[in-house]
């Protein structure tokens, strides 16, 4: 990789690392496992004059089980959420989804804070989290603050967060009946198209849905026409296919690239919500 | 001549190479590091095409550090353009360009500086304002010499306007007589036909290109390291495009992370880096990145065939016509024009079809060139062959296999003169079939997938039967001779060094050549040291290419090894019997000892004898010291390996995505000296070629940019695309060279294309499809399941 000159600096708690970002002026970019920053570096499409490397502040790693939920440290790695007999006895979907996400090396390496952070419109976890209703927490100069995941991503790699602020953790109800379904792209792995369904069953009865979808538009998002038809319903072969049916008629803008058009794509949004949700409830 | 007891031939040994490359005590190119070396960056061309109007270096001259900031108008003052190794008629290729780009990622301009980061920051520093022209993209537009012409002589964008080929075509006479195809097309009970694309890919080697140059004023040598496939042949052409003299250059292949052909070729960054070496007097180094290797290193295939196959309903094929259309890129590299015409040689493929009318067309486009990529030309001719093949099955509702066999070139049929020209050494088809249909359990397996689409999946199978050339060749065969070299030596101590003109990357030579010679001198292994990749340590070479390393490279080594055999056995005699006259071809050599045949008690040991002929004291009469010997020697014809392919794959209905569930191979490539490393070889090749099939393609858009330009958008396959590979073999040694053996290292990118499209064609057979272009775009496959039957 030949990029542009930078410095390097490495923190070692949030406050330090907000503080060495505040100090490298405009030229900061925080690094955590480098597998979505590097990439551009190389291209040289971003050209930080200072990285200031975040992945061994203790406060940004673990997982833990707490009043009922589960809080993963923004620098845990992919492979170890695939691998967190926490998650995948709690919650599997989570550990599902990051077992999916590239291939050894980039799991290895790759962080769910950068995931979330960098906001790419066919990362997976942000699917994921947004389904889950995850609340992202967040440290900046001025403090703590949460935002709900569906509310965290805003538009194609931008999110609810300022420059100088730092994803510390995500926290989330575990959920039983869900499931994250994915068309993998071949080249890259990323999801050509991915839907996680996290359902809440009484019976055979969905009393409610939540649906998040990647990979289809700029950013990951609701399909509230899917949630709310299946809310309330009996989950039969037929309400699943009904409700999978209607789930890309909202999406605008949908993605069109080398890999898939947008008349696939659409197709794969009904496609793959109906495996997602087929999956969460027969869990 | 002593008597070779066979023991390490045909042993699964694990390769000698693997211990150092896998614990990264190798030395790469870029591992090497010279006092005072500099660095060298090229500035590429954003654009596919243009006219250079201007450059501006100023900014980047004045960056500290930057030694030399060079354009390709002022380099054309001391480098000629680069020579190629066909003889078809081809414009100036400068190593950077003069006035005009033609493919996005063409050099314009070159960086010297103190490292590799200042120079990459020198070059983004150089502007360049280009009056933009259109991109000239699709072949076939590009034949009606639209949008534009791509070289201003070269009429209607044609490299190489019209080259015929088959039943009927006198060469000397340069005259066609079609009257056999055209009776074979009128009398036919039925005539399929299909437009194919063998499309465009990156060889992706996983170390990418890399130069060192180091030109030494006071002995006007240049030492030149590279990664390359064939250090002899990149010595000869550096040394006549610098003019320093070829026994002045000394070229080395250091390790080599892979080739797949495209490391055959030398490149304008391995004569520029010569040429400033020269110029400035200091070694330069050049260090290809991924982004480059994707635009700027040669592309394989790349070939569209219009097919037409007639035949009678009793499923005998007739007759064939195709007419290929190569997509070539903007100019001729090294072998660049050939390659297509091997597509055209192996349009027989293992048929004994009465008529064949072949027609080829190389054009121009804004591409970056293609040339070898492995298989070179064979794999796109086997692929159009076996899609026809698979049609006419289709059309007639009989077996895919049966129709192979019907029209199958018999046993009894060899040596067989193709109509393309080509005269196959040897070959027992059908028992190869045979064997791959047992192994596959085919009728079961036809069972399986019937069952299977009953249940509505979509199961489909493939078969497929390729021929290939391989041990490259006869000198009138190959432009740069068709020859390999090599020398042994027993040393004082009683051990061997050989070495060989053939340059391994990846195929473990070390490792069989070793064998070979243990076996041939009766001593271990690991008294062998096989000495390659070095002009200065091998006198003279070819390389490795065209799976000719076994064939041709290990042929010529066991002759140089008889010759110091021969010797050997004269000294030996000598010691044992000082008094007699003794005849040396008695002599056995077995276990460290050499003896008479007829006395085995009586032996003495292999160092005694090497430690004699070094100190020949009393020197036996005849005899000279030493023993080292070298030879050099060409084989009569090529060879033509073979093999049958036999796969299933099941296509999601819902999403379009293929996957495979089955792969059973048989290769009969003649004698096997080592099998691991020739499954290895299958393996690899397999992986090749079912990444061609399934997920491999370099696409360019309309403007001319590259929009496969790294791993993110181009798909290499991985090991959890496969499933196990079920292979297995048949031996028909060829007649060619003494040791029987025929060539491997391209066989599994002939056979798997074809075996694979066959197997989605068969899957997606109720939608009424007959053909599917390759590679198997999920999207593709969903229309088709969705919009009935059309790609
Ligand atoms: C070959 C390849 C294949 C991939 N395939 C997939 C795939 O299939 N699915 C998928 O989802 N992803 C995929 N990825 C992306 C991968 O998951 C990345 O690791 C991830 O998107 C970014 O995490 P990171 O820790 O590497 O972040 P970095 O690259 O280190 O950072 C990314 C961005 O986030 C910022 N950032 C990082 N951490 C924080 C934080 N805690 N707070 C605030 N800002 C932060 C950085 O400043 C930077 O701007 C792939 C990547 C590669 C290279």
């Amino acid at each position: 990789m030949i990029p542009q000159e930078f410095q390097y600096r490495r923190a070692t708690s949030i406050d330090e690392a907000i503080s060495l970002l505040k100090e490298s002026g405009d030229e900061g970019k925080f690094l955590a496992g480098g597998h979505s920053l590097v990439p551009l570096m190389k291209l040289r499409l971003s050209e930080p004059g200072v990285l200031i490397d975040i992945s061994r502040i203790p406060q940004l790693s673990g997982i833990t089980e707490k009043d009922g939920t589960i809080q993963i440290g923004a620098g845990v790695t992919h492979a170890e959420v695939a691998s967190s007999d926490l998650v995948r006895r709690l919650c599997p979907v989570v550990s599902e989804c990051a077992a999916e996400i590239g291939d050894p090396q980039v799991r290895n390496r790759g962080t769910l804070g950068g995931s979330l952070a960098h906001a790419d419109p066919a990362a997976d976890y942000p699917a994921v989290m947004v389904a889950l209703n995850a609340e992202v927490h967040i440290k900046g100069p001025g403090g703590w603050r949460a935002v709900k995941s569906g509310d965290f991503f805003q538009d194609l790699f931008t999110v609810d967060l300022a420059e100088d602020e730092i994803i510390a953790a995500v926290q989330f109800r575990p959920a039983r009946n869900a499931a994250y379904a994915k068309l993998h792209q071949r080249a890259s792995h990323y999801a050509l198209v991915g839907v996680a369904a996290v359902l809440e069953m009484e019976g055979r009865t969905c009393r409610s849905a939540s649906i998040g979808i990647t990979g289809a538009t700029g950013h990951a998002q609701h399909l509230a026409n899917v949630e709310s038809a299946l809310s309330g319903k009996e989950l039969t072969p037929e309400t699943i296919a009904a409700a999978a049916r209607i789930a890309a008629d909202d999406l605008e803008e949908v993605n069109v690239d080398l890999h898939a058009s947008e008349e696939y794509r659409r197709d794969m949004v009904r496609v793959f919500t109906k495996r997602a949700v087929e999956q969460a409830a027969s869990r | 001549m002593a008597v070779v007891t066979p023991k390490m031939i045909g042993e699964r040994i694990k390769r000698r190479e693997d211990p150092r490359l896998i614990q990264g005590l190798g030395t790469y190119v870029d591992d090497i590091k010279l006092p005072g070396m500099l660095h060298l960056a090229f500035k590429r061309s954003d654009i596919a095409h243009g006219i250079i109007k201007s450059i501006d270096v100023s900014e980047a001259q004045s960056m500290p550090g930057v030694e030399l900031v060079i354009t390709g108008a002022e380099l054309k003052e001391f480098l000629p353009p680069m020579p190629i190794g066909t003889p078809f008629p081809s414009p100036d290729h400068y190593s950077v360009a003069v006035d005009r780009v033609r493919y996005q990622g063409e050099p314009v301009a070159v960086v010297v500086a103190a490292d590799r980061y200042l120079a990459r920051d020198a070059a983004d520093a150089i502007v360049v304002d280009y009056e933009v022209l259109p991109a000239v993209i699709d072949p076939e537009v590009a034949m009606q010499g639209q949008p534009a012409l791509v070289h201003e002589a070269f009429e209607n964008n044609l490299a190489v306007p019209y080259v015929p080929g088959g039943t009927g075509f006198d060469a000397e006479a340069g005259t066609v007589d079609n009257s056999a195809v055209d009776k074979a097309f009128a009398e036919a009970d039925f005539t399929l036909s299909q437009r194919m694309m063998n499309q465009r890919l990156a060889p992706t080697a996983m170390e990418a290109r890399g130069v060192v140059a180091h030109y030494e004023p006071g002995k006007d040598t240049l030492t030149i390291w590279s990664s390359t496939q064939n250090p002899h042949i990149l010595k000869t052409f550096v040394a006549a495009l610098t003019g320093i003299p070829d026994n002045q250059v000394r070229a080395i292949a250091p390790e080599v992370g892979g080739g797949f052909g495209c490391k055959i070729n030398i490149y304008g960054e391995d004569y520029v880096a010569a040429a400033l070496s020269k110029q400035l007097g200091k070694p330069l180094k050049w260090i290809e990145d991924r982004s480059e290797a994707f635009q700027a290193t040669i592309h394989g295939r790349g070939i569209l065939a219009y097919v037409d196959i007639c035949g009678k309903n009793d499923g005998k094929v007739t007759g064939l016509k195709i007419k290929l259309i190569a997509d070539i890129g903007a100019y001729n590299m090294i072998l660049t024009a050939a390659i297509p015409t091997l597509t055209m040689l192996m349009l027989n493929g293992t048929y004994d079809i009465p008529a064949i009318r072949a027609e080829l067309t190389e054009v121009f486009t804004n591409k970056m060139p293609t040339d070898a990529y492995r298989g070179a030309g064979r794999p796109e001719g086997t692929y159009f062959v076996e899609r026809a093949m698979d049609m006419v099955a289709r059309h007639l509702g009989m077996d895919p296999a049966e129709v192979k066999r019907k029209n199958f070139i018999k046993a009894d049929q060899f040596p067989f003169a193709t109509q393309m020209g080509a005269v196959y050494d040897s070959g027992d088809y059908e028992k190869t079939l045979d064997l791959a249909l047992k192994n596959a359990n085919w009728e079961g397996l036809k069972a399986e997938r019937d069952r299977a689409k009953s249940e509505g999946r979509l199961v489909g199978l493939g078969v497929s039967f390729y021929v290939e050339v391989c041990g490259l060749g006869p000198s009138a065969s190959l432009p740069t001779g068709g020859w390999e070299y090599s020398s042994v030596t027993v040393e004082r101590s009683g051990k061997v060094t050989a070495t060989t003109g053939s340059s391994p990357h990846g195929q473990g030579n070390e490792t069989t050549f070793s064998q070979m010679l243990a076996d041939q001198f009766g001593i271990p292994m690991s008294d062998v040291t096989i000495l390659h990749g070095d002009t200065g340590v091998v006198k003279q070479g070819i390389g490795t290419f065209g799976s000719r390393s076994q064939a041709v490279g290990g042929t010529v080594l066991m002759k140089a090894g008889d010759k110091v055999k021969d010797k050997m056995a004269r000294f030996a005699a000598a010691m044992l019997n000082p008094n007699e006259e003794t005849d040396a071809s008695e002599m056995v050599f077995q276990d460290g000892t050499i003896y008479f045949r007829d006395a085995p008690g009586n032996s003495v040991t292999f160092a005694d004898v090497a430690a004699y002929a070094y100190v020949p004291v009393p020197l036996p009469e005849g005899l000279d010291p030493g023993l080292s010997e070298q030879a050099f020697w060409e084989p009569s014809n090529n060879t033509y390996p073979y093999g049958c392919h036999i796969s299933m794959i099941e296509i999601d209905r819902d999403t379009g995505e293929p996957k495979l569930l089955k792969l059973i191979a048989v290769d009969d490539c003649g004698t096997v000296v080592n099998p691991l490393i020739v499954e290895g070889q299958i393996h690899g090749g397999l992986a090749q070629g079912i990444g061609q099939a399934m997920i491999e393609e370099v696409v360019y858009d309309d403007d001319g940019q590259l929009i496969t330009g790294s791993f993110m958008d181009y798909a290499m396959p991985r090991a959890t695309d496969f499933p196990r590979f079920e292979l297995d073999k048949t031996v028909t040694p060829t007649p060619v060279n003494p040791l029987g053996a025929k060539g491997v290292g391209e066989a599994g990118t002939l056979g798997s294309t074809p075996c694979i499209v066959n197997a989605a064609v068969d899957a997606l057979s109720e939608f009424g499809v007959t053909h599917i272009d390759m590679m198997l775009r999920p999207e593709k496959l969903w229309r088709i399941i969705n919009q009935g039957g059309k790609s």
